[in-house]
């Protein structure tokens, strides 16, 4: 299983697409490796730095339907290959999702509340994920003040993540 | 309790039900590009799995990036290639045969109603027009689709989208989506089907049924899907008199794939469009939506007419009918891209591009090109450009520039006038 723990980097906007995660001109790349120093490039939000706001993160917590337009699998994977391996927003379009469990990442979905919550809570400070996949539980640290969220995921979207993705699974059962 | 289309689809090709909600379908085609393609052949022959479910079923071709402009797309196009002859791959079209994909598929007879159809690309979602489920999906889904013939969806909800009344001059398909993505927001429509009924929808042509399906992604939609009927039929007719008796008997059978009148649909959205204006998009969200007489004068620096949206020879008729005699502005640059050979070779037959030549058009080939800002009409930081084409997100046509979203007569009527343009005073 992929890891699911560390700094949090906050985008706190709805509707962030898959141009904005990586725009299409790095399309041509063969690799999902070289995709890595393009990540959120075009993402135009005030407060974001690109060029430093990335580098030790390794959850993002955003709005609403992250990962919206293309169906370029190659937005999780330019999530992956900086370490990012999970995303938790409001909603998530319906491709960027499917293709983030199939990759064996995450994409959680959080009620607004929730959502609200930790942005109030943490935006602007150093903040810490630790997720407990078992118990569906996600631990915020930041300064002595924790939070403890339980999340839901479908049995079949914990089964991708633990088998590492779709196309083992569908392999042994589907050939 | 009645079904919709989509689930009737569903039931009819279901293999597995890994969860409650999750069904494992079994496809009728696979449809592959080269920009999404090569990964999974790669990542296919690593894993020692390199074969295909049933290379009829699938369906290759190179549009993204052709000719290649550089050694990357080149690269690209030489694994699609090198793949399709090894598997044997005969629907497979390259350069002299290719054009964008969700155009030349159609034309070539591969769709048909009750289908399911996944593809590497969004825009998957038009084939919807043909009462298909075909949905645009990632890499590891194609993969998959490609391997072993299926693929995994959530139950699908139906939203319905009716339409009713007449449209007005200069009024066309692209004008009735643009207004149901405004309507439904970005994300109205995420994990549903958009179903598109209505006395409109019995009225247009496949080629506008495909710019409205085109479009469902828009708003989140995983397909859309017209209802099939006797304009489906004619335009199969081709393709499919070898295996019906008659049209009538064709109808027939493609006629289980309507909703029960007693279906359940998520939402319902009732829309006259009598009083719909040409529209266009005024941000970075296809959702931005307003009437062109409504916007300030905007100037534009290039004109672009093409893509699987608007590129069809429909298009080009329209669009030439706003042409004909005239020059572009002085300050624009007009760039038209047939979306297929077929459509290029009528366009010339009808005369179309010798008026979009004379209008000041460069004619390039079929191809994506421009409209994803990989080729053939990228902006410069700051330019703007009047398009045909499905997406203004930022930095889709070139960094820094900015694309509003239009009919073909749109953005026609915008390139004579230099700013854009309501089309209805400009058609012949
Ligand atoms: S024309 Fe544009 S939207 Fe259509 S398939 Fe090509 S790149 Fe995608």
């Amino acid at each position: 299983m992929k890891n699911f723990n560390g700094k949090v980097l906050f985008l706190d906007r709805s509707d962030i697409n898959t141009d904005e995660i990586i725009p299409a001109k790095y399309l041509t790349e063969n690799s999902k490796e070289a995709l890595k120093p393009y990540l959120l490039e075009d993402l135009k939000l005030e407060g974001f730095n690109v060029e430093n706001d990335i580098a030790d993160k390794e959850v993002i917590v955003t709005r609403e339907n992250f990962g919206c337009g293309s169906s370029r699998e190659h937005a999780p994977w330019a999530l992956e290959v900086n370490d990012i391996n999970i995303v938790l927003a409001e909603n998530f379009a319906r491709i960027f999702r499917q293709n983030m469990f199939n990759c064996g990442m995450m994409a959680v979905q959080l009620d607004r509340d929730t959502i609200d919550k930790i942005f109030t809570t943490f935006k602007g400070k150093e903040t810490v994920v630790k997720t407990d996949f078992q118990n569906s539980q996600f631990t915020f640290t930041s300064n002595g003040q924790s939070m403890d969220i339980s999340f839901e995921i479908s049995s079949y979207d914990k089964s991708l993540v633990e088998a590492g993705g779709w196309v083992d699974y569908a392999d042994t059962n589907y050939s | 309790m009645g079904k919709t289309i989509a689930q009737k689809i569903f039931d009819a090709h279901l293999v597995d039900k890994p969860s409650d909600d999750i069904n494992v379908i079994k496809l009728d085609a696979v449809f592959c590009h080269e920009i999404t393609t090569p990964i999974a052949i790669n990542d296919l022959k690593k894993r020692g799995k390199n074969r295909v479910f049933d290379k009829r079923k699938i369906k290759a071709v190179i549009d993204h990036v052709t000719p290649s402009k550089d050694s990357k797309t080149a690269e690209q196009a030489r694994i699609m290639r090198e793949w399709a002859r090894e598997h044997d791959i005969k629907d497979f079209f390259d350069i002299g045969e290719n054009g964008v994909c969700h155009a030349l598929f159609p034309e070539k007879g591969f769709v048909r109603p009750g289908y399911t159809i996944i593809m590497g690309d969004s825009h998957t979602c038009t084939h919807g027009a043909f009462g298909a489920f075909a949905a645009g999906v990632g890499t590891t889904d194609l993969e998959v689709g490609i391997l072993n013939g299926v693929c995994a969806f959530k139950t699908p909800d139906t939203l319905k989208v009716e339409l009713t009344g007449k449209m007005k001059k200069g009024v066309y398909a692209k004008d009735i989506i643009l207004h149901v993505i405004s309507q439904l927001g970005v994300n109205g429509a995420t994990d549903n089907v958009i179903e598109f009924t209505g006395s409109v929808i019995s009225s247009l042509s496949m080629e506008e049924r495909m710019t409205l399906c085109n479009m469902a992604i828009e708003a989140g939609g995983t397909c859309g899907i017209c209802p099939p009927d006797q304009v489906t039929v004619d335009y199969l007719w081709p393709f499919i008199s070898g295996d019906f008796s008659s049209k009538k008997e064709a109808l027939t059978e493609y006629s289980r794939w309507q909703s029960d009148s007693d279906a359940v649909f998520s939402k319902t959205l009732t829309i006259d469009i009598s009083g719909l204006e040409p529209v266009t998009t005024f941000g970075f969200k296809p959702d931005q939506v307003k009437p062109l007489s409504e916007m300030k004068e905007v100037k534009i620096d290039q004109v672009y007419i093409g893509s699987c949206t608007n590129g069809r020879i429909e298009d080009l008729r329209a669009a030439s009918a706003v042409l004909k005699g005239e020059k572009l502005h002085p300050s624009v640059r007009g760039i038209l891209a047939p979306a297929t050979p077929d459509i290029y070779k009528e366009a010339i037959k009808e005369g179309i591009i010798e008026i979009f030549m004379e209008a000041g058009f460069c004619v390039t080939n079929p191809t994506c090109g421009a409209c994803l800002g990989m080729s053939n009409g990228v902006l410069a930081n700051g330019e703007v450009c009047a398009s045909t084409t499905n997406r203004n997100f930022n930095g889709r046509m070139g960094k820094g520039g900015m694309v509003h979203l239009m009919s073909p007569a749109s953005a026609a009527a915008s390139g004579l006038t230099g700013y854009l343009t309501d089309p209805k005073a400009y058609i012949k």
